[in-house]
């Protein structure tokens, strides 16, 4: 049976998610944040975490973004293969709901990377579709800083580095990215598949509620010890120092290659905003 | 308190970790008012504002809402305006605000030109701009966001990461509470 759905209401459905999200941050997120204060020693530590959910509060009592940078806007639709959109191209109609939430919200998009004119209306947004079993569509939409993604990382290693490389290489990332990224970070890390997919996965990660945990338990097992290795570096809040330098590691992992291990860490930062619909 | 034009006094007191509050003028300026103002310096062309003993604040504001001065205003990366800082410094800007590392040749610039590097918390934006009291553009308008803006404000909170004698908060947080072994 199809199922019919106008663009017009993924269009409507985007910007009350982009809006929204720009003001109020992730239940989830905000519990982990309120959680960690305990396990943080440092008295400064205390303190960002305190003003990171004082901030989050104002914000959301005035319907001000939490943070300055809106980011850039990138949707996930998830479309039930029984699904058929009508009405128009329904990537117009997302670029239509990313024009109309933003235009309340800070620019920050160009439209070259070399020659750099801001597009004036925060659009394109990226859109990434997967096609599912059934007739329902799930839109996530994520406003991403580009603080955090900034200091994101992806290596092709041989399978050689074993899971000790992978998790050098992730505390690496976190260690040249310190304060950069506005620490307590959520750490997206993808591994397997190819050189685009396993950028692709580490993003994927960042979509999870924060705190999950990875079905397969050496996966969980490896989420745990990266966790635990990366609040050891003693970069802390804001990297002031201090033990809540990351409040989650999710892992997606995939098929790959008898010859390769790819690694990527996609990172989340003190705004990590994140809305998701059923339609 | 700390107001700008900044002294020679002002600047040599304060250290790397010391809670800042700053009044008055500051102007923001980010990457690609950053580019131009490099620009003129090596075309030995003057700015469009007197930078000497002033605060540049790394920053691209949201829109402000009806009954604000300001939308949310908080720091950006200041690791990207590295390339351009020297010459600022030697024109005599004395406080840069931000977030993040800085690179060696800044640190030691900071050293050498007697001037401070402050952060500001990241992500916490909506409060910061409760300190900021009014603003106006005052040169590049169409670069929007990355336009230079001059800023009125109060109280505005910054934690002094490197100072002029040498000392970095990171590296002093970091080795605070670092746990080696395992
Ligand atoms: S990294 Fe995140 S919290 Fe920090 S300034 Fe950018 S969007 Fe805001």
């Amino acid at each position: 049976m199809i199922r019919e759905i106008p663009v017009t209401r993924i269009q409507t459905a985007v910007e009350t998610l982009l809006t929204e999200a720009a003001y109020r941050l992730p239940a989830d997120y905000l519990a982990a944040l309120e959680a960690s204060a305990p396990a943080e020693p440092s008295p400064v530590g205390r303190q960002v975490i305190d003003l990171l959910l004082e901030n989050s509060a104002y914000a959301q009592a005035e319907q001000i973004p939490t943070c300055q940078d809106t980011g850039m806007a990138m949707l996930f639709l998830e479309v039930g293969q029984d699904v058929h959109f009508t009405g128009g191209d329904v990537n117009a109609a997302i670029q239509d709901g990313v024009r109309a939430a933003y235009a309340g919200l800070r620019k920050s998009v160009v439209g070259d990377p070399i020659q750099r004119i801001n597009t004036g209306d925060n659009t394109p947004g990226l859109i990434h579709y997967e096609i599912v079993p059934g007739d329902r569509v799930t839109l996530t939409a994520l406003q991403k800083g580009f603080g955090a993604e900034l200091m994101s990382r992806l290596q092709m290693f041989p399978p050689s580095v074993g899971v000790e490389g992978v998790v050098r290489f992730v505390v690496e990332t976190i260690e040249l990215a310190g304060p950069n990224a506005c620490p307590p970070v959520i750490v997206g890390v993808g591994l397997g598949g190819s050189f685009d997919t396993v950028a692709h996965l580490a993003k994927k990660a960042l979509l999870r509620p924060i705190g999950s945990t990875h079905p397969t338990p050496h996966l969980a097992a490896l989420e745990a010890d990266l966790l635990a290795a990366i609040n050891r570096t003693g970069i802390g809040p804001q990297g002031l120092g201090g033990r809540v330098t990351a409040l989650a590691v999710h892992i997606e992992a995939g098929a790959t290659h008898i010859g390769a291990l790819p690694v990527a860490v996609n990172l989340n930062c003190s705004a990590p905003r994140r809305a998701s619909i059923e339609i | 308190m700390l107001t700008p034009p900044l002294t020679d006094t002002d600047l040599l007191s304060l250290r790397a970790g010391d809670a800042i509050r700053i009044s008055g003028v500051i102007y923001t300026a980010r990457d690609a008012a950053h580019k131009r103002m490099a620009e003129l310096i090596e075309r030995g062309e003057p700015l469009p504002v007197e930078l000497a003993g002033q605060a540049i604040y790394y920053v691209g504001p949201a829109p402000a809402k009806t009954g604000h001065a300001i939308g949310p205003a908080g720091p950006t990366t200041s690791g990207r305006m590295d390339s351009y800082t020297i010459p600022l410094l030697r024109l005599g800007v004395k406080l840069l605000i931000g977030k993040g590392y800085r690179s060696p040749e800044v640190k030691a610039a900071l050293v050498e030109n007697r001037a401070v590097y402050a952060a500001a918390v990241g992500g916490a934006a909506a409060l910061l701009a409760r300190h900021i009291r009014s603003s106006r553009v005052v040169a590049w308008p169409e670069l929007g966001t990355e336009a230079i803006h001059e800023l009125t404000v109060e109280g505005f909170p910054a934690i002094v990461i490197n100072d002029c004698h040498g000392g970095d908060a990171y590296a002093d947080g970091r080795a605070a509470w670092e746990e080696r072994g395992e």
